[in-house]
């Protein structure tokens, strides 16, 4: 407790005297786990190339008023044509009259999060606050301290959720800093299915600070699917911490998008603590100008029998860092385990860099795991063929770019969200190469 | 399953071969470390102003520094203050020849399968052989000094070729670099120096056995190898040490120094007592070895067999500086019982177009934990740099665990860096095709072991590779399930 960005914090919080009323005990013991630990900074090994402190040493104020936000910044980072449940925060406040819920309550629960405290949710009892890495992570502390209003979804057993949910947070960075805390938690009971996807969009020019955490609980035989993308302003942090928990015979599919940010920190953990699971995860990050991006992911298998896929791909220009740790743990007795996991980068810009780390930890012997990692540039004869053929250089650095990128989208079912993200990543990568 | 579970049982219910202790009076410094322990260190050898100066800065330095905890290992502290820092068997006279050695010294090597005198006739091998800190036999060393090559040990140089020692000590792993180097630069005791003049390719493998022996005693050795423009140098290190009930602290220093168009091999051969199937006692390896390619087309090559130490914790590095450098490291770790291993390797990129590779072979078996860490570092003007790593890791028995750490750290986008890393058991299938075709199960595996690890074996000198071959035998076959 002694870095002055933990003191700021801590003074902003308090001063702020927001009324918790729900959630007080776990908030309670959070608060003091977060008093333990140190906001990481380098010396920390797992934020040793992303030392969040530094860009927390600035003087945020907590903002609890809601700012007037208008339906157009909304509509503008809506998906079109997305046929969807939406589910809006601004900064870190539930917005009723933006949020637009249109599946049936007997299909899926979806409320702000300190509701379902209020009407005393069971699920909320049983699972809330059990797996997220509060006695490691500060930032995730921090979060289940502190966080301001959030989204509680539940879906109940053998029901699929016909539409897909959309939740938006939308941070308001134009009138001054902002701090912003939010919360999703969700549990999918037995057989039973869903597609999320979580948006984060930043508007404004301040600096900002997005501390997000989420809690998935995927029970025996469900299946998820979940897109995360950020596309926040150039002033903003946003660290993210989630926590996916499966049980027997699960599935999840993951795909996370980082295009824009000043500071972004992705803490994806997947505990996979059932037999005959199946995790897939994709991500891809498109940098440029300084954005600083780290992707922290950790796989931990708990239990025999279980299939793990990771694949994380990532293009940097400008002066942007790419960060990326996988870990794969294999517990004692996790027997028939298997694990693969890739990362590929490419670096555009002579100042761009990246650090990687994939790490396998195994205590069982009958699995089969593997990472692979590389990184390089363009292929020169991929270049030189396509200029041949009358391509300007341009184009065919775009084009080679955008078909190394398009892999990671492959697994993704939903139509409408494919051809958004596809539009997205080769705009992106039209516009800057 | 069963007759491997056998096997298995037979394998690491086996004691340690060459434990054994020899009587040799040693004259010992007193227990513990302290200023005077490190003056007395310098006088009982003779050693000029400006080597006790630099052992006293480096004692200063280590006094302030902290013993890392960031390795996966686990063992108790280490009290520096029971350590005995020196110790030379006894000797009035310097021998002129294998005569005059003490038979006692000789007997031990005997035992070990390499009498001097067999080793001068048969193989060609230049031995400098170490026993506890004082080097007492060098062979060869007339033929060596025929092509202007210089092969003595440490504390021979400082007295002869003081120019070159003073210059190039601690320029590749300075005295502060790490808590271990630090302490081994204040205290070091012995060890070896090879000095390879321009343009000349030593005809005969150099190398040295190190032995561990009186009880108590840290072995601090200090090797420094330097390779001129043009030269070639194969240096081979093997260790085998007797048995001990309290561990036993190693932590040496090697440097490389290789200038433009020069090569060094370095090949180590590491069977020290690992401790016993319960876990007591064994060495604990800290060792900082490192290279620096500091000349254009410059190359170092690290090889590894290590089979033994409770604790082994060591990064064989390389530092490319030289344009068109190239670093390799190849290692097979085989961990059982309760050993411990963290190694692996740093390849520095920082001259153009340099190129390293990484070949890790992690074995691990009963309740030991294996781990392999590396860096690969691209720095901004490392343009067109390339590196491939593979670390692949075997697991025997289902208590014992592989860990892999890469860093990879890229600042220039020309570099292209591939890394990858498999973790497996041997397949039921590879087995079964075997027994299919008539072999034994305990053959099967030995194949597939040796199959395994041969793409490091085989970059071993022939004298080794022998040896090298036996170890993982001795330790390994046949105790897969």
């Amino acid at each position: 407790m002694n870095t002055s960005a933990t003191r700021n914090l801590t003074a902003e919080i308090l001063d702020a005297q927001q009324p918790f009323d729900v959630a007080v005990d776990s908030r309670k013991q959070a608060w003091e786990q977060f008093r333990q630990l140190e906001l990481p900074t380098g010396k920390n090994e797992e934020y040793r190339f992303t030392p969040v402190t530094r860009y927390l040493e600035k003087n945020f104020t907590w903002k609890t008023d809601n700012p007037e936000s208008t339906l157009s910044s909304v509509q503008e980072c809506l998906i079109p044509q997305l046929d969807a449940n939406v589910i809006v925060l601004v900064n870190g406040r539930y917005n009723a009259s933006l949020s637009k819920i249109s599946s049936p309550q007997s299909e899926v629960t979806i409320t702000p999060l300190s509701e379902a405290f209020r009407t005393g949710h069971p699920a909320i009892k049983e699972h809330y606050n059990k797996h997220l890495n509060n006695q490691s992570d500060a930032c995730a502390a921090l979060n289940s301290a502190a966080w301001q209003e959030g989204v509680f979804i539940y879906v109940g057993k053998n029901t699929v959720v016909g539409k897909p949910i959309f939740i938006l947070q939308l941070n308001d960075a134009s009138q001054s800093q902002v701090i912003t805390q939010t919360r999703v938690f969700a549990v999918l009971e037995k057989d039973s299915s869903v597609a999320v996807i979580e948006k984060s969009d930043t508007t404004g020019n301040q600096f900002a600070f997005h501390n997000f955490a989420e809690e998935w609980i995927v029970s025996e035989g469900a299946h998820l699917e979940y897109c995360k993308i950020q596309n926040d302003a150039g002033k903003v942090c946003q660290v993210s911490n989630s926590v996916i928990y499966q049980a027997n015979n699960s599935k999840l599919n993951t795909f996370t998008l980082t295009l824009n940010g000043q500071l972004i920190r992705n803490n994806l953990n997947i505990l996979i603590d059932g037999e005959n699971c199946e995790s897939h995860f994709y991500g891809l990050y498109l940098l440029t100008g300084t954005t600083h991006a780290d992707n922290h992911t950790v796989v931990d298998h708990r239990k025999p029998n279980s299939f793990s896929n990771e694949m994380y791909k990532g293009i940097m220009d400008g002066n942007s860092k790419g960060v990326f740790n996988g870990k794969i743990y294999v517990r004692p007795h996790a027997q028939k385990t298997n694990a693969f996991q890739s990362n590929r980068n490419i670096i555009v810009s002579d100042s761009a860099t990246i650090n990687t780390k994939p790490q396998l930890e195994i205590w069982a012997d009958d699995v089969k795991c593997s990472h692979g990692c590389t990184s390089g540039q363009l292929d020169e004869e991929a270049l030189f063929y396509l200029r041949s053929r009358g391509i300007s250089e341009t184009n065919a650095k775009a084009m080679l770019l955008y078909a190394f990128a398009a892999e990671v989208l492959a697994p993704i079912q939903n139509e409408t969200l494919k051809v958004y993200l596809d539009n997205l990543i080769a705009e992106r990568l039209h516009k800057n190469f | 399953m069963s007759k491997s579970n056998q096997v298995l049982e037979e394998i690491t219910s086996k004691e340690y071969e060459h434990g054994w202790t020899v009587n040799l009076e040693t004259d010992e410094a007193p227990k513990g470390l302290n200023e005077e322990i490190v003056r007395f260190i310098s006088s009982r050898k003779s050693e000029p102003e400006w080597l006790l100066d630099w052992r006293l800065k480096a004692f200063r330095q280590w006094q302030k520094m902290v013993e890392p905890k960031w390795p996966n290992v686990t063992y108790p502290a280490i009290n520096y203050q029971d350590i005995i820092y020196y110790s030379a068997p006894k000797q009035k006279v310097k021998p002129k020849s294998l005569n005059e050695v003490d038979p006692e010294l000789i007997k031990t090597f005997e035992k070990l399968g390499i009498s001097l005198t067999e080793q001068k006739r048969l193989t060609g091998v230049a031995v400098d052989a170490v026993i506890d800190s004082v080097s007492v036999a060098t062979t060869f060393k007339e033929k060596l000094s025929e092509l202007g090559i210089i092969f003595c040990s440490f504390s021979e140089a400082v007295k002869e070729h003081p120019e070159l020692v003073k210059k190039y000590l601690g320029s590749v792993v300075p005295m502060n670099d790490n808590y271990f180097a630090a302490l081994n630069s204040a205290v070091f005791s012995d060890g070896s120096f090879c000095y390879i003049p321009k343009g000349v390719r030593c005809p005969m493998e150099l190398s040295t056995y190190f032995r561990i022996n009186a009880a108590n005693t840290g072995q601090f050795e200090r090797t420094l190898i330097i390779a001129d423009e043009g030269a070639y140098v194969s240096y081979l290190e093997g260790c085998t040490a007797p048995m001990r009930d309290e561990n036993q602290l190693h932590a040496a220093v090697v440097e490389l120094y290789a200038m433009k168009g020069a090569e060094i091999k370095y090949s180590t051969v590491q069977n020290w007592y690992p401790g016993d199937k319960d876990g007591k006692g064994g060495i604990y390896n800290f060792v900082t070895k490192r290279g620096l390619c500091a000349g254009d087309h410059s190359k170092i090559s690290w090889t590894q067999v290590e089979t033994g130490s409770a604790i082994t914790w060591k990064y064989p590095s390389c530092v490319l500086k030289g344009d068109y450098s190239v670093g390799e490291f190849y290692s097979v770790a085989v961990t059982n019982n309760y050993q411990q291993a963290d190694t692996g390797t740093k390849m520095i990129h920082i001259g153009k177009n340099t190129r390293s590779r990484i070949v890790s072979k992690g074995i691990s078996a009963g309740k030991s934990q294996n781990s392999y860490r590396g860096q690969v570092h691209i720095l901004k003007r490392a343009t067109n740099a390339r590196n491939h790593s593979q670390c692949d890791s075997l697991l025997m028995g289902d208590q014992c665990g592989a860990h892999t750490f890469p860093y990879i750290d890229v600042e220039n986008n020309s570099a292209r860096i591939e890394h990858e890393a498999t973790t497996s058991k041997i397949g039921e299938d590879q087995i079964f095709y075997c027994l299919q075709r008539g072999i034994d199960e305990e053959a099967a595996v030995a194949l597939i072991v040796n199959g395994y690890a041969k793409e490091v074996l085989n970059q071993l000198p022939m004298e080794f590779a022998v040896e090298a071959q036996k170890l993982l035998a001795l330790t390994l076959e046949g105790s897969v399930g």
